[in-house]
């Protein structure tokens, strides 16, 4: 793509000529060198090839030998990464050094926010096919990986989603209230009435808001993690933070996944991509998505530190959320991967219907045989700590909650119709202010066209 | 000869610009050539002498020398009063466009811990020398290379923006822009709208990127892509014309809490020259600048075409005996409305030139605005006339035929008289 006309700078730059070899100026800011944090990357890319090395000095690689066998490296012949667990599908503990690190209610409360997902996540699905809302995702399959990985992080931790994260907001303390407005896109809302549904966000809870297109979020996080990195730089008070973002594995077939990946590993950024592996891309299946190991054969390519690990395991993925979070944090902050791998068992969306794509008996298999629900429940009964009673008292108290919030936020009125005009830019500029009085005008001249009952403050409140 | 548009390393430094390697002579010579209505008042047949090299600039070299759009004295440049009373009292420096970016660059990163400055080939001081010495003297945590990805280097800088950073993000060319087009569109410019109460916005984002035609950079080092930014709410697009414009523009551009689409012609790096003041200063945003005073057309520009708008206005003055007036728009939007429509409602005429294709460009948003407004619209006395260019691809051999050169403008002003 690129065909800059530049390259004359940068030849003789190479060839160590004018205009930066070793002059007085590049000797000065060597000199200089300890007290910047950091020297400009050009005078450390000094490399010759010495006379008879048995290995390559290209500025490129550097530490590759010489061969002389012509071998292809061959991607079918790398063995796959394996899949970290912890506890396997009928809740037995498989990994002899794990010691949970949590209470027992405490791990309790973890499985009630999957259940609550969940079962919010069939009576919202339910309440848009009876046209109660415009649109819903649920994450059926993927409690475990966003619960789980959002409890191991710190709450300072600042997160992007990509919008199948239910579990990471609830977990995060977003309650169902904070859901429901912002479902119903009623005047609690604080994304105005301006985003679909599910675009939730939170500036408390250190949550970026949602945003449609996908792999966006993620060069966002590895330039959001650089600037954790330099406000710790600037004020060493400050307690050490990381970003943290989720994303599909057909997120990251898109350009921006590997140009957040490389421009997180070259500048060092305490960021975790956390990759929810569902199988599916709306319909598409990962062998036709990507091909190779996975996305986490990707993260090795970038010269990032990779796991795989069981989505459907809350205690792995708990576990290498925590060691990721450890490492990102190393030697002034790195970037981890993590692959999570998982089966959504859901349809896509409210708009898709996954059984025009894939057998019913493949989906029905995932949700028998492995569930992360039902993973945690066996282990939770397997340690007498949860029995069929309190299932039943957990689910139908749910349900009860879900219902309540739900009817509630329904009957919040809508926005005021300002909001349509303001948060363009900081301040409402003469021509919006302009249109907004022209779209007065025009509501009060026809005031049967338009239904303004549901708005806060009807046409008044594009008054300026 | 320097060119101007690849980096030569014979000019290094952000010291004044240092007119030495051409004499006197030859500055009076292209003084000559680019003021054609002051020097060669015998001539008769305007094309004839209106287009030389250094009009358009096809051939380096190309100088604004004492050019009466750029301030050649302190005074000069102390007098707007668009500056505050300290940096009026204060002193000035010669500089040129791109030394007068890396003074406006250094002055941000000096009284704001939070700005960052990066790009493709930032950290050596840049392909046009806008960053130089900044790694240096800023630490390279602060000013550093990216790999080669422009969305990549777009969605880092919204990442920061969006914890509180203020980035100036260099994109190597505006035609390298496109890959970074979803993050600057669907990204930086609804973040503050899709944030809503949560409040959180990219406000600290600045893009930089040189754009326009140097007269050999054809299909792909010479776009001026601003109506493609201007489309989008939520950016504000500004493009100086001056080494002093550009200093004052890109500090208020960083310090502003909106996201920035920040052009720099780059022609104008080492071509405009003049004197700039040495304090920290912003000049507005959105606030259009009437460079001269005139009561029977109205030229609309910014950027580059300023200078070939100067020539073919000065010309016609004389040859038609008319009155114009020349209004550099500065920010492309949200743009200022207000002195376009004082300046139509004086004149009746007008005029809006620009490098970029005529199609949906600045022009027809600007010619649509004033007619729509009654009182504009019911003192024309001509159709509102765009002089831009081609609806084509800019092609290497074909320049000096697609940009807006004296003799079109010229034309352009006599075709509203003549209406």
């Amino acid at each position: 793509m690129h065909s800059r006309l530049l390259p004359k700078a940068s030849l003789r730059r190479v060839a160590g000529k004018a205009p930066y070899g070793p002059t007085a100026a590049a000797a000065t800011a060597i000199a200089a060198r300890p007290t910047a944090p950091q020297p400009p990357a050009r005078y450390s890319s000094s490399i010759s090839q010495r006379p008879g090395a048995s290995h390559v000095s290209f500025p490129g690689a550097v530490k590759s030998a010489f061969t002389n066998q012509l071998n292809f490296a061959l991607s079918d012949e790398s063995p796959a990464l394996p899949t970290y667990r912890v506890v396997d599908q009928d809740g037995k503990v498989v990994d002899p050094s794990f010691k949970a690190d949590l209470a027992d209610e405490e791990v309790v409360k973890l499985y009630h926010k999957m259940l609550l997902i969940s079962i919010m996540d069939v009576i919202m699905f339910d309440a848009q096919r009876q046209g109660r809302l415009s649109f819903y995702m649920v994450s059926a399959g993927e409690e475990a990986l966003s619960v789980g990985s959002a409890s191991a992080l710190s709450p300072e931790d600042v997160i992007f989603c990509q919008y199948r994260e239910q579990g990471v907001f609830a977990q995060r303390g977003f309650e169902l209230s904070d859901f429901m407005n912002q479902l119903f896109a009623n005047k609690k809302d604080p994304g105005k009435g301006r985003n679909m549904p599910v675009h939730y966000g939170s500036s408390e809870l250190n949550i970026h808001t949602i945003s449609s297109p996908l792999a966006t979020q993620i060069p966002h996080a590895s330039g959001a993690a650089y600037a954790l990195k330099m406000q710790r730089i600037n004020d060493p008070s400050l307690p050490p933070r990381v970003v943290a973002v989720y994303f599909g594995e057909g997120a990251a077939s898109e350009g921006d996944f590997h140009a957040a990946l490389n421009i997180a590993a070259t500048r060092a950024c305490p960021v975790i991509f956390i990759c929810r592996n569902n199988g599916y891309a709306i319909s598409t299946p990962t062998l036709e998505q990507y091909r190779g190991d996975g996305i986490a054969s990707r993260g090795i390519g970038y010269g990032i530190d990779t796991i795989r690990v069981d989505g459907n395991d809350i205690w792995a993925v708990r576990e290498v959320t925590k060691k990721a979070r450890e490492m990102a944090l190393q030697d002034g902050g790195k970037p981890v991967l993590i692959e999570a791998m998982s089966y959504r068992v859901s349809h896509h969306s409210t708009s898709d219907d996954s059984f025009a794509y894939r057998a019913r008996v493949e989906v029905e298999d995932w949700k028998r045989r492995d569930n992360p629900i039902a993973r945690l429940r066996k282990y939770m009964e397997a340690k007498g700590i949860w029995d069929e009673a309190k299932e039943k008292e957990a689910r139908d108290g749910t349900r009860r909650k879900v219902l309540k919030a739900f009817s509630v936020a329904e009957k919040e009125k809508k926005p005021p119709i300002r909001a349509m005009f303001e948060d363009i830019y900081e301040e409402l500029t003469p021509d919006l202010k302009a249109q907004m009085l022209e779209l007065r005008q025009h509501l009060d001249k026809y005031p049967d066209e338009y239904d303004l009952s549901e708005y806060e403050g009807g046409r008044g409140s594009l008054d300026a | 000869m320097t060119s101007l548009y690849y980096y030569h390393p014979s000019s290094t430094g952000v010291a004044p610009a240092s007119d030495q390697s051409i004499s006197d002579n030859d500055r009076r010579a292209q003084c000559r050539r680019i003021n054609p209505g002051r020097n060669q008042r015998a001539a008769t047949k305007p094309p004839s002498i209106l287009n030389t090299s250094a009009q358009r600039p096809s051939q380096p070299p190309y100088r604004l020398c004492h050019h009466p759009l750029l301030a050649h004295s302190s005074q000069a440049a102390l007098a707007s009063t668009e500056l505050a009373p300290e940096v009026r009292n204060g002193t000035t420096k010669r500089m040129n466009l791109f030394q007068a970016i890396n003074d406006a660059l250094a002055t941000a990163l000096t009284e704001d811990e939070n700005v960052l400055v990066f790009g493709e080939d930032v950290a050596f001081g840049g392909v046009f020398r806008c960053t130089m010495k900044l790694a240096e003297s800023f630490g390279g945590d602060r000013v550093f290379n990216t790999p080669l990805t422009e969305q990549g280097i777009m969605g880092f800088a919204i990442g920061a923006a969006a914890e509180g950073m203020r980035p100036v993000a260099e994109i190597q060319f505006a035609d390298y822009v496109y890959p970074a087009f979803d993050q600057m569109v669907n990204e930086a410019a609804k973040f503050r709208y899709r944030d809503g109460a949560c409040g959180r916005s990219v406000g600290g984002l600045t893009v930089r990127m040189p754009c326009g035609g140097v007269g050999h950079g054809a299909m792909y080092h010479s776009q001026s892509p601003e109506s493609l930014f201007t489309h989008i709410p939520g950016l504000r697009v500004v493009m100086p014309r001056s080494p002093l414009q550009a200093k004052g523009l890109l500090l208020a551009a960083i310090r502003s809490n909106d996201p920035v689409v920040f052009m720099e012609p780059k022609i104008l790096y080492r071509a405009a020259v003049e004197q700039v003041p040495s304090g920290a200063y912003e000049l507005p945003l959105s606030k259009a600048e009437v460079l001269k005073e005139g009561s029977d057309v109205t030229i609309i520009s910014y950027g580059q075409p300023l200078y070939t708008c100067n020539a073919a206005m000065q010309r016609a003055e004389e040859d038609l005996g008319v009155s114009i007036e020349l209004i550099d728009l500065r920010t492309l939007y949200p743009w200022d409305k207000e002195t376009v429509f004082n300046s139509v409602k004086k004149t009746g005429r007008c005029m809006v030139v620009h490098e970029a294709m005529v199609n949906a460009g600045i022009g027809a948003e600007v010619a649509a605005v004033i007619q729509e407004n009654p009182e504009t619209f019911n003192r024309l006395e001509a159709p509102v006339s765009r002089v831009a260019g081609w609806s084509i691809h800019t092609p290497l051999l074909y320049e000096k035929f697609n940009i807006p050169d004296v003799s079109r403008v010229y034309e352009g002003i006599k075709k509203l008289l003549d209406y």
